[in-house]
């Protein structure tokens, strides 16, 4: 195997283990991580939904993307650069959430719940593929959202340096940031602890360009694995240490099933389509919302309005009444689904031309 | 020769315009890419397809020639 494969899947082992570790300090069960709902956390702490059940400024992204940007700063990757259809790029990831929304759980936290047991994710899975599928399709004609440019260093630093701000408003909890205390806003690993495994995380997936979406993609494209096998990777350990941390604690962390799985729903075709949508749209974005972060810590602004969007996209859903809970879909989540991939779609047509180079 | 400017843009993007070039059967090509990722993808598509590579960087550019 060579080394970047070796690396790749070294890196996904950790990111694995690190994972489960963050449900048994305090996160969520099968929510290690899962950028769509930490987003989505720190969205309500902000006060842009007021979903009171899914408030908290997560550490984890703040250590994302700030161990991506270290990481960058130290190889010299760090460059800021921006300008390549920004708005579409907002609107796609507005879209992206709803879907993962829909879902409960971004590519990432897919895999997480397919390590708890949660067979709910398989539909996921299954409409997910098919949305990586019809990205590709598009790839294939000539879907570009055309170059980006060099920008001045402080406009690629402000995203980074706004994660200090929350991490500051995090500490300092004012009273006008919101914290759950009761639901899945409620339950997380210490500040510290979080901000650890975030950095981390991060640092790796900037190294070795992780992306749950380029996995597919690329094997599909190029006949490419490298970026899949970091995905099987984390499957695997994760769902080692679960098995691990059920013998040694006595609760068990894999449960296998589909109904009362936590924070998930057992609407297979509405899962489906969820994921299909949140696919679709992050391939026409160039990455899954981790790779996004990543990308944002690194200087890039295309993906920092990306980030920015999804979080509107989660402050929409919980404000429309868009987001499924536990209970299953809602109506108006339903019919913002189909919507989504209708506008993905014609955004994905728009933007595609013959290939004549 | 043929040449590709990938400059901009980011995966997987330069490798498709690369995979679309070699498709041209030339003796050699010349893609010019701007970021480190696009550097290594395009670097790992054309070796998998056997060809040679040579990086050269060109400023904040990188210049990677492409010789069966």
């Amino acid at each position: 195997m060579k080394n970047e494969k070796k690396a790749i899947v070294a890196a996904g082992l950790v990111i694995g283990v690190i994972s489960a570790l963050l449900v048994f300090f305090g996160n969520p069960v099968n929510m290690g991580f899962c950028i769509a709902c930490f987003l989505r956390d720190t969205a309500g702490a902000l006060g842009f939904h007021s979903a009171p059940v899914v408030q908290y400024i997560r550490p984890e992204i703040i250590g994302l993307v700030l161990g991506a940007c270290i990481m960058a700063m130290v190889s010299g990757e760090f460059k800021a650069r921006g300008g390549s259809a920004p708005v579409t790029r907002f609107i796609l990831a507005v879209f992206a959430m709803i879907g993962c929304l829909m879902f409960l759980g971004c590519p990432f936290r897919m895999i997480l719940r397919l390590a708890g047991g949660d067979g709910n994710a398989i539909f996921g899975f299954v409409g997910f593929a098919l949305g990586i599928f019809a990205g590709v399709f598009f790839l294939k004609r000539g879907y570009t959202l055309k170059r980006s440019y060099k920008m001045p260093a402080l406009e690629g630093q402000l995203f980074p340096v706004l994660q200090i701000v929350f991490l500051i408003l995090l500490v300092a909890a004012p009273a006008f940031i919101h914290f759950s205390t009761e639901g899945p806003g409620s339950l997380h690993a210490s500040v510290w602890i979080a901000l650890a495994a975030g950095l981390i995380v991060g640092g790796l997936a900037q190294k070795t360009r992780l992306c749950m979406v380029g996995g597919i993609r690329d094997a599909v494209l190029f006949r490419e694995w490298k970026l899949l096998m970091g995905f099987v990777a984390i499957f695997a350990s994760a769902l080692a240490m679960n098995l691990i941390l059920g013998a040694v604690t006595g609760t068990p962390f894999f449960n296998p099933g589909f109904a009362g799985q936590p924070v998930a729903h057992t609407d297979g075709l509405w899962n489906a389509l969820g994921m299909f949508l949140a696919g679709f749209g992050c391939v026409l974005l160039g990455g899954c919302p981790l790779r996004q972060l990543v990308l944002s810590g690194e200087g890039n602004t295309d993906s920092a309005v990306t980030v920015i969007g999804l979080m509107v996209g989660a402050a929409v859903a919980h404000n429309f009444g868009l987001a499924s809970s536990g209970e299953g879909p809602t109506s108006n989540g339903k019919i913002a689904v189909i919507i989504g991939i209708v506008v993905v779609t014609v955004i994905a047509f728009m933007n595609s031309r013959k290939k004549s180079d | 020769m043929k040449q590709v400017d990938a400059r901009g843009l980011s995966c997987p993007e330069p490798v498709i315009m690369t995979k679309n070039a070699l498709a041209s059967q030339e003796a050699a090509y010349e893609v010019l890419v701007d970021n480190v990722t696009a550097k290594e993808n395009v670097t790992r598509f054309a070796s998998h397809q056997g060809y040679q590579v040579q990086v050269e960087e060109q400023g904040e550019d990188f210049l990677l020639r492409i010789t069966k």
